[in-house]
């Protein structure tokens, strides 16, 4: 799990081109949107492709993406359990 | 038309022209095929998070764009009008790619959203939360001038106070090699360097405190040939009623190609004792990089000084009151400028 939250974090800084962080710099309990990182409607729009991309995951529920992008500990367990590749 | 009075004048190029200490000082020459823009710290010019998504053209012409209203003190202008050659280049190739790589599938939005050609002006307006008048215009190597001269219409036309106008343009990482490749099969090739860049500047209807030049004339047509040209630059400058005696200095768009003649057949004709100017080799080949030759003319202008690398020969003048600028690109998209002091 640990291992996943790293891979997680380093393509969040990849993909949303978060240049000024590090992995150390997001904590596994970190909000995503809103105050902690200050993602927004586009990041979340590249997650859903990153999910779909890299682990096999179809979101199609929006209210499902709101309650999976909690937090890289929540992203980690949902992919965890759902992941097909 | 009436005259257009120009407030500031601001570059980001493959020179140091951002810092506005120096004119052309100490100039970097190029061996290499690619002449890259310096690039300031945007951090001062654009937040973080803002910036994250921003490819190299949008940044720079942000910063100039903010820079340049800064030292015309302007707030907000009426309008935003942008030229460029080939837009957001950078974001184009990355989505494009991003089909090519994964089989249609798995496209993100960001750099398809910020790919196209509009971004520029788009983001600034964003930025300054500017909602007037907002074009840009993709017309190859007429792309700055056309954004220019509908500047100046709108200024004409009382439809506006003040106008930012710029060109922008960035190399990219992939069809450049490609143009370089098919430039170098060409039996006279480009031989400047390919460059980027962002210029944007301030123009009012009115004379301001700060105005040190104006915009007369500026003229665009597609198709001339060596032998109608000196007879096209003579009836421009009758519009304004000047004859080619009365320009202090003519800026080149030279770039070492076989459509030199162009630019050759003027020197050697009507303006034989005339100061010769060109930038090409500072700034490189792009399609805005008239945009540069502008700044540059403006800086002469302001300064009354013609930096020596600028100058292709010994004629001087003791003050540059009007001066021609001449641009086209492989025979087409020609624009003659004519800037003035004021």
């Amino acid at each position: 799990m640990d291992a996943l939250k790293k891979e997680l974090k380093e393509s969040i800084i990849e993909q949303l081109n978060l240049e000024d962080f590090t992995v150390e710099d997001i904590a596994d309990d970190d909000t995503l949107f809103g105050d902690g990182l200050g993602l927004d409607s586009i990041d979340a729009l590249e997650l859903i492709v990153m999910l779909d991309k890299d682990y096999g995951i179809k979101l199609t529920d929006p209210n499902e993406g709101k309650a999976v992008f909690v937090s890289v500990e929540v992203l980690a367990t949902y992919i965890s359990k759902h992941r097909t590749k | 038309m009436k005259p257009c009075y120009i407030n500031s004048a601001v570059s980001i190029s493959a020179q140091d022209t951002l810092d506005n200490s120096s004119f052309l000082e100490n100039t970097i020459s190029f061996e290499r095929k690619l002449a890259k823009a310096i690039h300031p710290n945007y951090r001062s010019f654009i937040s973080p998070i803002a910036s994250r998504r921003m490819a190299t053209g949008v940044k720079m012409g942000i910063a100039a764009a903010k820079k340049a209203l800064a030292l015309a003190e302007l707030e907000t202008p009426d309008a935003i009008i942008t030229g460029t050659g080939i837009g957001c280049i950078e974001d184009s190739e990355k989505f494009l790619n991003a089909i090519l790589d994964n089989d249609e599938e798995f496209l993100t939005p960001t750099s398809f959203i910020q790919s196209t050609h509009n971004t520029v002006g788009a983001q600034i307006a964003l930025t300054l939360k500017c909602k007037g008048y907002n074009v840009t215009y993709v017309q190859g190597a007429a792309s700055f001038e056309s954004a220019v001269l509908d500047g100046q219409l709108l200024l004409h036309e009382n439809e506006a106070k003040t106008v930012l106008v710029g060109g922008t343009d960035e190399l990219g990482k992939y069809l450049i090699n490609d143009i370089i490749l098919a430039e170098a099969a060409k039996k006279q090739p480009i031989t400047t360097p390919f460059g980027e860049g962002a210029h944007f500047f301030s123009l009012s209807q009115s004379k301001q405190n700060n105005s040190f030049a104006a915009i007369k004339g500026l003229k665009i047509f597609n198709k001339t040939t060596p032998e109608t040209i000196k007879t096209k630059v003579e009836d421009f400058l009758k519009e304004y009623a000047l004859t080619t005696e009365d320009i202090d200095a003519i800026v080149l768009g030279k770039n070492g190609d076989a459509f030199d003649e162009l630019y050759q057949t003027l020197q050697d004709s009507s303006f034989k004792s005339t100061p010769q100017l060109h930038y090409k080799h500072l700034c490189g080949e792009f399609f805005t990089a008239s945009a540069f030759g502008f700044w540059t003319a403006t800086n002469i202008i302001k300064q009354n000084h013609i930096p020596e690398v600028l100058k292709l020969n010994t004629i001087n003048k003791s003050s540059y009151k009007n001066i021609l600028l001449y641009n086209q690109l492989k025979g087409h998209q020609h624009s003659f400028t004519l800037l003035t002091s004021c």
